[in-house]
């Protein structure tokens, strides 16, 4: 039980990567592999941050605005200079790389006896309910500490969903969608794509790099090689998302998104259980992600012949 | 109003595909006039109306919109004063979004978009209005996603949107092209009573003839990247399909001739 607990509090914490990978995939059609380096720039940056003493909500804020910078760079080098979107992402991932391992100085940085957001969350369960306290659901035994955390990443992940859906329903969320749907209508309509394509990475980049920043301090510490494959595993929660919910509005997608992420880890989690080698875990991924990327032409397919079939 | 002063533009110059689209090319169109633009292929009529719409810079000439020089500004700039609607009908909607959401687009055109909410329950009244005249029974679907739609119902929609908010200048690039024939005459029904309501001052690009005669109250005709024949006033509502075929003609010998010319100088004197 607890590590279901565990699992979806940690797939909580990833559905803001989820989100980021939504908002440059599917709103804006644009294959962002930034999400590689700016989920690490996140997590350093909130590390160093941390250890150097600042507020870890404060440091948390810094870490969504240094994704956003990423993002922006990605869309300037996209939009400006006519580079092509995965190779403008190939380039700011390759550059955070090195920008990641200056911020920590180092490859990996330990944040075990600092104090994070989800120190807070554990002192606030001590002085609630005391020390160790257990309690029990559906007949297992769970450490009260552990409902506390899953809570407070509950209730952050419904904040960001209700803000991103605000968002994309006001004037300028909806020419943003507009942006990814057909640009030569909306720019005729006076809005200037580039920067709606800018904008549109900065935000991704950042719902990125926050969910960097918040598993760090869950996990208790940040390396340079934790965004590695960070892209797929997004991009899997999305697709997972909008085959559990069939709907194409933008709220529902959102909610698919966060819905996919945890049952994603959730899959994960019970996978590993049964033995299966963390080593092979990316490569079923990719797996999991292609298929999912072909199957939906193989049914179509599937259908067409049979009807031929039976119309012969 | 609209005033093209020797506008050239040459695509991939220095390339095996250097195209010369446009040749030093000058029009001047007044407030409330209705301007048909005929050419074979290749006439560079759609490339004139995407100078001005801002599709590219021009290499040469200037283009002013009511004596503001609007030569360098960008697409989404000159949006703000020019309406448009494209010969392919998914162009100038956004498929995935539904239709009161690509009017809500509209009705933002060249205007600040902040973070006001998309679609007031204000805004969605008036575009059962809007939509009503149409006959397409289009008012109850407001929530359906506009790609569902057909050619003809989203190029109907186009038009209002280009013009939900009176642009100073119209431009229309063949928008009835891709249509079959009756739901193109329906499509350009709809265009003349838009264009009479508000007085709009337009420029249409078209291939058919019998709309260039019918419509409007001036033709320009296009050939190699220039004007080949400006008629309008009594001179235009005079002509008929008959001399414009006769003048496209024309046209064409006059360009036999030049090879014709070139090939027999180059017998007698290379």
């Amino acid at each position: 039980m607890s590590l279901l607990i565990g699992s979806t509090t940690i797939g909580l914490i990833l559905a803001l990567l989820a989100l980021g990978i939504f908002i440059s995939f599917r709103i804006f059609d644009f294959p962002d592999i930034t999400a590689e380096g700016s989920f690490t720039f996140g997590a350093a940056t909130a590390a160093s941050l941390i250890v150097a003493g600042v507020n870890p909500l404060l440091a948390s804020f810094i870490a969504f605005l240094a994704g956003m910078a990423a993002g922006a760079v990605t869309g300037i080098i996209h939009t400006r200079f006519n580079i092509n979107p995965l190779l403008a992402g190939i380039l700011v991932m390759t550059a955070l790389y090195s920008v990641n391992l200056h911020v920590m100085g180092k490859s990996n940085m330990p944040l075990l006896s600092e104090t994070t957001v989800f120190t807070w969350i554990e002192n606030l369960s001590l002085s609630w309910s005391g020390a160790d306290a257990r309690t029990i659901i559906l007949g297992w035994e769970v450490a009260v500490k552990d409902l506390w955390l899953l809570l407070f990443c509950f209730l952050v992940i419904v904040g960001f969903c209700i803000t991103l859906w605000w968002f994309f329903k006001t004037n300028i969320g909806t020419a943003m969608r507009a942006t990814g749907d057909n640009d030569q209508m909306i720019r005729a309509l006076g809005v200037n794509t580039k920067l709606m394509i800018i904008v549109g990475m900065a935000l991704s980049n950042g719902f990125i790099a926050l969910a960097g920043a918040m598993l760090a301090q869950y996990q208790g510490f940040a390396d340079v090689q934790m965004g590695i494959g960070m892209m797929v595993w997004g991009l899997a929660s999305v697709i997972i998302g909008e085959a559990i919910i069939n709907d194409n509005s933008v709220g529902f997608v959102i909610l698919g998104a966060v819905l996919g992420s945890v049952l994603f880890r959730l899959l994960v989690a019970i996978a590993l259980r049964w033995g299966l080698n963390p080593n092979d875990l990316k490569i079923i991924t990719a797996l999991f992600v292609f298929i999912a990327l072909i199957l939906p032409g193989l049914l179509k397919n599937k259908k067409l012949s049979f009807k031929r079939k039976a119309n012969a | 109003m609209l005033k093209i002063n020797h506008i050239s533009k040459t695509f991939n110059p220095g390339t095996v595909n250097e195209v010369v689209a446009l040749q030093d090319v000058s029009i001047e169109i007044e407030e409330g006039s209705f301007v048909c633009v005929l050419g074979t292929n290749g006439s560079g009529k759609s490339t004139m109306l995407n100078a001005v719409a801002g599709s590219f810079i021009v290499d040469e000439g200037i283009i002013t919109l009511d004596h503001i020089d609007i030569t360098k500004w960008g697409e989404h700039e000159r949006a703000k004063f020019i309406g448009r609607v494209f010969q392919n009908p998914f162009s100038g909607t956004a498929p995935n979004m539904s239709i009161q959401e690509n009017l809500a687009l509209a009705m933002k055109r060249g205007k600040n978009r902040g973070i006001g909410w998309g679609l007031p329950a204000s805004l969605i009244h008036e575009f059962r209005a809007m939509v009503k005249p149409l006959n397409m029974g289009l008012e109850d679907r407001l929530e359906n996603p506009i790609g569902k739609l057909s050619g003809g119902q989203r190029q109907a929609l186009t038009l209002l949107m280009a013009t939900a908010l009176k642009p100073k200048l119209l431009l229309l690039d063949e928008h009835t092209a891709a249509l079959d024939p009756k739901t193109a005459a329906k499509v350009i029904d709809l265009t003349q009573q838009v264009i009479m309501k508000d007085k709009l001052t337009t420029m249409m690009v078209t291939h058919s003839m019998q709309q260039a005669v019918n419509l409007g109250d001036r033709i320009v005709m296009m050939h190699k990247g220039k004007v080949a024949y400006d008629f309008r006033g009594e001179e235009k509502k005079r002509l008929k399909i008959n001399d414009l075929l006769t003048l496209f003609d024309e046209l064409r010998r006059k360009d036999n001739i030049d090879t014709a010319v070139a090939s027999m100088l180059a017998d007698n004197y290379v």
